[in-house]
């Protein structure tokens, strides 16, 4: 006789190849998009304005002068809140699978190919594993501030996912200081990590703590110059108005549109890397010295929490960089005043708008997940930096840096017209695309150097 | 003062050209065939058929060539194998097998017993998955019933023994049952 539990995810895969496959289609678009139209219908409405006017058109209800109005509003947020904490975590669970399999590949391995098909549901079977585990707390930690710390770290993630906007409409507020807002909220994430690394009370965690402290603190200032860079070009602070000032095509977008920009946006990169803790900058967690830093105590849905923050934290990285710099939601070919011709003056918009709406979405999800991957790729090949090589990077390269393209942008802002914003627009691109194919042949000439080695993307 | 200014722009050249190469190398290992064998069940051929031809798996033997000499068991240093013989009894100038058995559990797979074999009955296969339950079901017998015994195989001058190739009559009885079910040519399950 074999004891099967008949949850080995294997033997049910393998008797059931049509469910795994339906369960990882589920899991790996069903989900998203599912939490993408759920956003698209419900953080439009979210203003006490439109809710009033629904509630007036079709309950007849005057929700303006109830005395419950705000218990509805509250009940409204906290479905927002619901859409958009789903989501962080189901993309920090995805973007582990991804980053497993990318980095196995890169490797000559193959990373995680079992649960669902192509080992998809890996991420749902580790989330499930941390949090049947147990949650320890060291005799000698200080116990209020070791439960207390990953909570920190978890809301430095969610506060900046209010002024992230996802398409057009698709935000849950358009705050008019968002840029500012992104750079206050997502500091929280560290005072998590110090909050760990001293409650822990253990040397590695504590080192981890203090690392994190000070990498996070320096590299603060080269992000906010090398961000004011685009707030500069866009005349306003406000995400959307950043967004709105670019334009769908690739010589619309800031990055491209003077050559300041173009250093500054790999400034913003660099020094967001470094405040997310993402390789080569994980200091705060360097296995090889640290053990695991700063959440070395930590176990269960505690260490749950602060790996799905590392993680999530990338699609906070990503997108603003793609906001900031590389035209956001915008859609190549359509304009404002498609989305205002779609929208029309009715309670409800035209299905049109809700289509262009999602392109809008689309757009937004490709470039995000594409910087994603360079993120990934990047951790993939280089290795981690000493503390001195960090902390003179930043301070000796970055911050002169940044200030130069911040001082050049201002300069470029005053006297350059138009016309030469244009022209450098389609310059910059033409040398992107330049650069990309130089390095499609490179890569491809690394493939062919080695005898027997060809372009083969299977064995998975 | 010149050699700073130089050493500084220096580093990031060598920032940007050091990236381009490791990002170009990495990403084109992305995209080439991972080396890894994804054994047991994804793999194009079984595993055991990949291994050189001199791969010193499981023994296997060939009854039908075996000559009854037992060179082999003396031959084995630890005692793996056990040979018995008997008089036919209907024919007493015949010489029987009635058992021939390999504690596989034990054996080391030196190949000391199949350097003596005359014929090549015994023989290193390229088998190597026998998982059981219970070690005691590792001991194969090739002799599986001592009331059907084998007789002595004589040699034929100048004439090479038809010996079976080698690994298919272990594949064979591997086949045949799966380890969960108990191959006809293994002892009884010791009870617990």
């Amino acid at each position: 006789m074999r004891i099967t539990l008949g949850l080995d995810s294997t033997s049910l895969s393998r008797r059931y190849p049509r469910l795994a496959i339906l369960a990882t289609l589920f899991m790996a678009f069903g989900l998203p998009l599912g939490l993408y139209v759920a956003a698209l219908a419900v953080f439009p409405l979210n203003t006490p304005e439109r809710l009033d006017a629904m509630a007036e058109q079709w309950l007849g209800y005057d929700l303006a002068g109830s005395p419950y109005r705000y218990i509805v509003y509250t009940a409204f947020l906290l479905l927002v809140a619901f859409i958009a904490v789903n989501y962080t975590a189901v993309f920090g669970g995805v973007s582990t699978w991804v980053e497993r399999r990318v980095a196995g590949r890169m490797q000559s391995r193959i990373g995680p190919n079992r649960p669902g098909a192509a080992g998809f549901l890996s991420w749902v079977a580790d989330a499930v594993k941390m949090i049947l585990k147990e949650d320890t707390i060291p005799a000698e930690a200080d116990h209020l501030l070791f439960r207390a710390a990953p909570y920190f770290s978890m809301v430095g993630l969610l506060l900046p996912f209010v002024v992230l906007p996802f398409g057009e409409a698709t935000v849950v507020t358009d705050m008019n200081v968002g840029v500012f807002y992104v750079a206050a909220a997502s500091a929280f994430v560290v005072v998590g990590i110090l909050v760990s690394g001293w409650a822990s009370n253990s040397k590695w965690a504590l080192f981890g703590g203090i690392r994190g402290a000070a990498q996070v603190m320096s590299y603060e200032i080269p992000a906010g110059i090398a961000m004011m860079v685009p707030v500069l070009m866009a005349g306003t602070l406000s995400m959307q108005g950043i967004v709105r000032a670019q334009g769908g095509w690739p010589w619309q977008w800031f990055v491209f549109q003077n050559p300041a920009a173009f250093v500054a946006f790999f400034i913003a990169v660099t020094a967001s890397l470094a405040e997310g803790n993402r390789t080569p900058f994980d200091l705060p967690e360097a296995e090889s010295e640290l053990v695991a830093g700063y959440h070395a105590e930590y176990s269960g849905f505690r260490l749950a929490i602060f790996l799905m923050v590392e993680w999530a934290n990338m699609w906070i990285m990503a997108g603003l960089a793609v906001t900031l710099f590389l035209g956001g939601w915008q859609v190549p070919g359509y304009g404002a005043e498609d989305y205002a011709r779609l929208l029309g003056t009715g309670l409800l918009p035209a299905p049109g708008w809700f289509g262009l709406q999602l392109l809008s979405m689309l757009m937004f999800v490709v470039k995000t997940w594409a910087l994603v991957f360079v993120f990934i790729w990047l951790r993939w090949t280089l290795p981690r930096v000493r503390v001195d090589q960090m902390m003179s990077l930043c301070w000796k390269y970055l911050v002169p840096g940044a200030f130069l393209c911040f001082v050049v942008t201002l300069v470029w802002q005053l006297l350059v017209p138009p016309a030469g914003v244009a022209f450098t627009g389609y310059a910059l691109t033409a040398l992107a695309l330049f650069v990309l194919a130089k390095f499609a042949v490179a890569t491809r000439r690394n493939i062919s150097k080695v005898a027997g080695h060809r372009v083969d993307l299977g064995n998975w | 003062m010149a050699q700073g200014i130089r050493a500084y722009f220096g580093h990031i050249t060598d920032v940007v050209t050091t990236f381009w190469e490791g990002l170009s190398v990495t990403l084109s290992y992305m995209l080439r065939r991972p080396i890894t064998v994804q054994y047991p069940d994804r793999v194009e051929k079984r595993v055991a058929d990949t291994l050189p031809p001199r791969y010193r798996g499981i023994l296997e033997v060939d009854t039908a060539v075996c000559t009854g000499c037992m060179a082999c068991e003396r031959a084995c240093p630890i005692g793996v194998i056990k040979i018995s013989t008997d008089k036919d009894p209907g024919n007493p100038k015949q010489r029987v097998i009635t058992q021939f058995d390999i504690d596989v559990g034990k054996c080391m797979f030196c190949g000391l017993c199949v350097e003596p074999c005359p014929t090549g009955a015994i023989a290193h296969t390229r088998e190597f998955e026998a998982t059981r339950k219970h070690v005691d079901s590792l001991v194969f017998r090739w002799v599986p019933d001592p009331a059907k015994p084998v007789p002595f195989y004589r040699p034929v001058k100048g004439q090479d023994a038809p010996r079976a190739p080698v690994g298919e009559i272990l594949r064979r009885c591997l086949a045949a049952a799966s380890w969960i079910e108990r191959p006809s040519f293994l002892p009884e399950e010791r009870k617990p």
